[in-house]
């Protein structure tokens, strides 16, 4: 048994391996020869229809295309590619929102936040734009963050709270200025006026520093007033803070340990002065549709006034 | 005569070593060698320019700090990207980049058009320590380039190496003249090799992107790369359909 050659009917390779191993030299099955052709027909096929061979200085485009409306408002065809395909997508996309759009663009913001309809889309479309492009600042729910971004969620406004005021916010960008105190004011200036601003929220402070805090407040010396009016509500025009009201942005107050803590944010931005709040512009970003439908949504977070 | 058959080539190892690679090759031949004939690989577009001495100098950190493992620089011509990201990326915008930093890899967003979306302010945070702004990212902390001087000594060195690959820094006064006949006075101005160091310092000092005007850290260039990416072609030139033309 040992010594004997297997003898098969097929042809082999013609090697023997310890006597005995020999390997097939079988055709290709016959499926996969067929399924090799089809795979070049196709090949062939898609060839045609899509773009494909270079030659040249160009390609052959293929016989499909792709009709899309072009800026003329007409109908215009184009040998198919991705390209062509986002825009046919995003104006089929577009007619379907469109009524929605059209219907946002031609309202008043009253109007809109009032139809139900208009403001459970708002709500929606208004939420996803909102995450891709806000919340990495005004976080997730439009709350903000201490000594970065504002809250938006509040009745408490920079710029003011209407809609005219949300959207020009949105659409130009703000960029809030005060001047560093450190030079222009001693130290113990710096500490009476911290004194005097957190006296004015109904935060404990020491009155007599806080008196002196406040004729320096309204003094040519330091003019805070200027800037923050005589109220020291904050001028809209110019985004100073409300010092009036227990809503912080950049003295972190509500995070401070103790009373020193509180005095010692404020000392620190009168001192070094605030040229960080810079909110980008998004027109030209995003379209104008998007940014009213952004300033409503804005509004209906809770502040909008 | 000599025929072909199959097992000429399967018993040469020789032969199908070099039929092997033939027949890789073409992949290659076919797909990328014509766009370098192709008239409309490039589209023709106004804005796009080399980076600053500084940018480039982001863009060596970009690299070496390896953003490119988490973040693709290609938005592709899809809806919800466009719809996320902003217009899809055009072959011109990358012409200076040696190398591309297209890539696929999306851990974090795609950063071709990051350019502008945020505040400086808000990129020195968000490299500092990213989940102190994105509570949910799993960026990891880069603090050390906010307190990092910028070695920017062999600046001139790199940008005539990227002029080797055909970046067209100046080196010159014929250079440099050519470059004002394309790019404009300002631009040119930014791309001549031998004020490298003063422009970097001065970009760094006006754009205060570390919010230290200072010094120059490895901050500044960062920031400064991540603010121009996307931004240097005026997309509201072109009407959509002229880009379609150009595939
Ligand atoms: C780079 C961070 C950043 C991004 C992104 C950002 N903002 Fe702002 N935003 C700010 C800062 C900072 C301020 C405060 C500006 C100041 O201090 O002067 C602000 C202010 C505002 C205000 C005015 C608030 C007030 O109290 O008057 C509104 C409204 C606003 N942002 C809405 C938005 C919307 C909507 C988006 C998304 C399209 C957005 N922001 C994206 C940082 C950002
Ligand atoms: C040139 C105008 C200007 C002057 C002068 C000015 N401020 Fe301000 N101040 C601002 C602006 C604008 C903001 C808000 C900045 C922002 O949001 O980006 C602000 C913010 C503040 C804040 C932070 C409030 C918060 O929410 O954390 C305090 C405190 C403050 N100012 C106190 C003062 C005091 C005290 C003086 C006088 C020494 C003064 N400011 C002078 C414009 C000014
Ligand atoms: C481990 C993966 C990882 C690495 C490495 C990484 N990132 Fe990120 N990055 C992310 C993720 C995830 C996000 C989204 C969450 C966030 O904003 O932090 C992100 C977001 C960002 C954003 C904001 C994009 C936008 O449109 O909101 C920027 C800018 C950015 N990264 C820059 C960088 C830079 C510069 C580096 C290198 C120094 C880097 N990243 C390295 C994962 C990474």
């Amino acid at each position: 048994m040992a010594n004997e050659t297997p003898r098969t009917s097929v042809q082999t390779t013609g090697h023997v391996w310890d006597g005995d191993l020999q390997e097939y030299n079988n055709p290709l099955p016959a499926w996969w020869i067929y399924g090799f052709y089809i795979t070049v027909a196709f090949a062939v096929i898609y060839w045609i229809i899509y773009p494909s061979w270079p030659f040249g200085k160009g390609f052959l485009p293929g016989v499909n295309s792709i009709t899309y409306v072009n800026a003329e408002g007409k109908e215009e065809s184009w040998h198919w590619n991705t390209r062509a395909k986002l825009l046919k997508e995003t104006q089929d996309a577009a007619a379907i929102q469109k009524p929605y759009y059209d219907k946002i663009a031609s309202l008043s913001y009253e109007q809109i936040s009032k139809d139900p309809e208009l403001s459970s889309f708002v709500l929606s479309a208004g939420k996803a734009i909102f995450s891709d492009n806000c919340a990495p600042c005004h976080q997730a729910g439009g709350q903000g963050k201490i000594g970065h971004f504002p809250n938006l969620t509040d009745d408490d406004w920079l710029y003011g709270g209407s809609f005219d005021k949300i959207h020009e916010s949105i659409l130009k960008g703000r960029r809030g200025y005060m001047p560093p105190f450190a030079e222009a004011l001693e130290p113990a200036q710096i500490d009476a006026l911290a004194h005097y601003v957190l006296s004015l929220s109904g935060q404990k402070a020491e009155p007599a520093k806080a008196a002196e805090g406040n004729k320096l407040f309204h003094s040519q010396t330091a003019a805070c007033y200027y800037c923050h009016g005589d109220d020291a509500k904050g001028r809209p025009i110019i985004g100073s803070a409300n010092l009036t009201d227990k809503v912080w942005l950049w003295a972190d107050v509500p995070g401070a340990r103790d009373d020193a803590a509180r005095v010692a944010a404020v000392r620190q931005v009168i001192a070094n002065g605030l040229n960080r709040g810079v909110m980008p512009a998004w027109e030209g970003r995003l379209k104008p549709e998007q940014i009213k439908l952004l300033t409503v949504y804005v509004h209906e977070l809770g502040g909008g006034k | 005569m000599f025929k072909f058959k199959h097992e000429n080539l399967e018993t040469n190892a020789g032969i199908l070593l070099v039929a092997t690679m033939l027949a890789i090759s073409i992949g290659g031949l076919v797909e990328i060698a014509p766009l370098f004939m192709i008239d409309s690989t490039m589209e023709k577009v106004d804005g796009v320019r080399p980076y600053t001495p500084l940018e480039q100098r982001g863009r060596d950190i970009y690299i070496r700090e390896g953003c490119y493992t988490c973040h693709s620089q290609m938005i592709r011509p899809f809806r919800d990207e466009q719809l996320r990201y902003g217009h899809y990326s055009l072959a011109s915008e990358s012409k200076y980049d040696h190398p591309f930093q297209w890539g696929s890899k999306r851990t974090g967003p795609d950063l071709a058009r990051v350019g502008g979306k945020y505040s400086n302010e808000w990129h020195v945070q968000h490299l500092i320590k990213p989940t102190s702004v994105v509570p949910e990212s799993v960026m990891p902390n880069y603090p050390w380039l906010l307190t990092t001087p910028l070695n920017y000594a062999d600046i001139g060195d790199r940008m005539r190496a990227l002029r080797i690959t055909g970046v067209p820094y100046s080196a010159n006064a014929e250079e440099y003249q050519r470059n004002v006949a394309q790019f404009g006075e300002a631009v040119a101005k930014t791309l001549h090799i031998p004020d490298a160091q003063k422009n970097l310092v001065a970009q760094a000092q006006e754009g205060n992107y570390d919010g230290d005007r200072t010094n120059v850290t490895e901050m500044d260039a960062l920031v400064a790369y991540l603010q121009v990416l996307g931004t240097m072609v005026d997309f509201r030139q072109y009407k959509p359909e002229d880009l379609v033309k150009y595939r």
